[in-house]
């Protein structure tokens, strides 16, 4: 039992909460969120180097036992995740201090981010799949209220789409629960997993499985992305980036805690369908990648090849594989945001969102376009930087285990994200300069705090390997071995 | 136009009342009985609805001069912070406390922290119910 679990979840909701009660003070609003941030990132790297000395922390909410009550369970890769997503809301939080309008800003704008990241944090260390959903529609409901507030047009059409298709999911995920419960009697991943494993996982568990795996998929748009390039575009970038470095990454880490915990008895079906459905995401994610010529859709188009790559290490199932997976995700949390941020950057200079419109932004920009420049090249995996590491290892892990079709797709992949990247830093940065400094909409002042913040955070990623690997090695042999798991939860057997 | 609500508003006087009471009471046999903070909370709002209904908005907000969405960050904090007492003494987080107390006009009653997060949950479901019903009934 250790109470510190839940302080990742306790901090942001009480911060919320009180945040609510003085909209019009954004200077007090702005102060408590940053705290907020700092303090669960505090309490998050604590408890990774207890879960090194210590092993998995569990907390029994309310005293109950393992099976019968909620349990959180914070394991490195959940602290991992913890960590990286605070990063990235602090930075999307800094970089909407200059770019969010008053508006926004006074109608509940910080509290809502302190009730996202809640349920993101709230997904990643609950140990109960119907805690899961709960902590999933906690997240998605301040998710609407983000994308839609301020009312724009294309923000209401954004937003009813998104939030239809979350319904649907979310109901769905409801009926899994309920078939779940009806063939297994319990609602803890532990204890799942220790039934599911005595039954074997008949064939009944096993469409129980590519149900959960359909739902998973639609949040993360894995192969189900047609909501996804929309409802990024639509509303201001702070969020928009926040978006794409947190809510997909939620639903990638529910698809690696089911079908390494509780489905991996038959990876002949279900592993199978994963590197099915991850070879067409990549594919498809490309080739929208490749066709747009407006910013956003690019951006967004890349997100979604990333998830098909970082499925692959759960296809693959195997320890290399899934060591590079957790490491891209990390890294890909990361990067994608800063893209986004760096985008919206530009798109709020020009005043467009198309490419052909904009150029030789460099010269007044240097600072902005290099770091658009290193931004990309992590993202597609150059030796120095931080995606290298992730791509490499996922690579070994197809050619160990044959999947090579996966492994060519992949890298052919990185090709269409580079030449996607740097369609938008050559259209952009290169050129004839057409923008004096008198023309452009709007500064950069003070945006380009937050992306150096997270440049930096990308840059020791690549660096600093050697210092981050042991923490994602140990995250991964603990996903290969669901014993280690259950044992924390439930003691030993 | 304006009609006549004698009749409408002269019940609504006595049956809020009603109402108001029998959803306190639910409120309280949550432990026992069917009931508990949410189902109070909902039949709260409408006692609050029924008296929107007769009267018009102006007038019962001159009457319950109430910042709803202020009472919902109240609810929140007062669950949380009942979740986070346990913290404090040594138990695990929502850790629930309960006492028997000898209270004079009622006898030995049963008290739990349970109470107080159900408070919290109550005053949620009250605020956001009116929240709801009143940002759509004044959008003009």
């Amino acid at each position: 039992m250790n109470n510190i679990v839940i302080l990742p979840i306790v901090i942001p909701f009480l911060t919320g909460a009180l945040l609510v009660l003085f909209p019009k003070y954004v200077m007090i609003q702005r102060l408590l969120s940053v705290l907020s941030f700092l303090a669960v990132m505090g309490t998050a790297v604590h408890l990774l180097q207890q879960v090194g000395g210590e092993g998995i922390q569990i907390l029994n909410l309310g005293g109950w036992e393992a099976p019968f009550g909620i349990v959180l369970v914070a394991d490195t890769f959940s602290l991992l995740l913890v960590i990286t997503s605070c990063i990235v809301a602090l930075g999307c939080l800094i970089y909407s201090f200059q770019s969010i309008e008053w508006e926004r800003e006074r109608f509940y704008y910080y509290a809502f981010i302190q009730f996202l990241i809640t349920g993101v944090n709230g997904s990643f260390l609950t140990g109960d799949i119907f805690n899961l959903f709960v902590f999933f529609e906690v997240m998605l409901l301040a998710s609407y209220v983000l994308l839609s507030l301020g009312g724009l047009k294309k923000q209401l059409r954004a937003g009813i789409m998104y939030v239809l298709i979350n319904i649907v999911s979310s109901m769905l995920f409801i009926v899994a629960v309920a078939y779940l419960y009806a063939v297994t009697g319990t609602l803890n991943m532990a204890h799942l997993s220790v039934r599911v494993a005595e039954a074997g996982q008949p064939d009944l568990l096993t469409a129980i499985a590519l149900l959960f795996l359909v739902i998973f998929a639609v949040k993360s748009a894995l192969l189900f992305f047609y909501w996804l390039p929309e409802s990024y575009s639509a509303p201001p970038t702070a969020i928009s980036a926040l978006f794409a470095g947190l809510l997909t990454k939620v639903g990638v880490y529910a698809i690696f805690r089911m079908f390494t915990l509780i489905f991996y008895h038959e990876p002949g079906i279900t592993h199978s369908v994963i590197a099915w459905m991850a070879g067409l995401t990549m594919i498809l994610g490309s080739i929208g990648a490749v066709a747009y010529g407006n910013i956003q859709k690019v951006l967004a188009y890349n997100i979604v090849i990333a998830i098909g790559f970082i499925v692959i290490g759960i296809a693959v199932f195997q320890e290399a594989a899934l060591t590079g997976a957790i490491y891209y995700l990390i890294h890909d949390m990361v990067v994608k945001t800063l893209l986004f941020l760096l985008g919206g950057a530009m798109v709020g200079l020009v005043g467009t969102y198309q490419l052909k419109e904009m150029s030789g932004m460099i010269r007044n920009h240097p600072y902005l376009g290099w770091m658009f420049f290193i931004a990309s090249f992590a993202l597609v995996g150059v030796p120095p930087l931080s995606g290298f590491f992730g791509k490499l290892l996922v690579l070994q892990g197809t050619l160990e285990t044959q999947f090579y079709v996966l492994g060519v797709i992949g890298l052919l992949s990185s090709l269409a994200v580079l030449y996607s990247t740097m369609k938008i830093f050559m259209n952009g940065f290169w050129g004839e300069n057409q923008l004096s400094k008198e023309d452009e909409k709007t500064s950069t002042h003070g945006l380009l705090l937050p992306c150096t913040l997270l440049i930096c955070v990308s840059l020791f990623l690549g660096i600093g390997v050697e210092w981050v690997n042991p923490y994602v090695a140990a995250a991964a042999s603990d996903l290969m071995n669901p014993a280690v798991y259950i044992e924390a939860v439930l003691g030993p057997a | 136009m304006k009609t006549n609500n004698l009749l409408l508003q002269s019940v609504t006087q006595v049956v809020t009342f009603l109402i108001f009471a029998f959803s306190i009471y639910l409120f309280f046999a949550g432990h026992n009985n069917p009931g508990g903070g949410f189902i109070g909370g909902l039949m709260t709002a409408s006692a609050l609805l029924l008296l929107y209904l007769a009267f018009d908005i102006q007038s019962i907000k001159k009457a319950l001069a109430f910042n709803y969405v202020n009472i919902i960050a109240i609810g929140l904090i007062i669950s949380l912070a009942t979740g986070m007492v346990s913290m404090f003494l040594g138990g695990p987080f929502l850790n629930q406390y309960d006492q028997y107390v000898h209270v004079p006009l009622f006898g030995e009653v049963h008290l739990t922290t349970a109470v107080p997060f159900d408070l919290g949950i109550y005053l949620v479901v009250v605020a956001i119910a009116l929240v709801i019903i009143l940002a759509i009934g004044e959008d003009a």
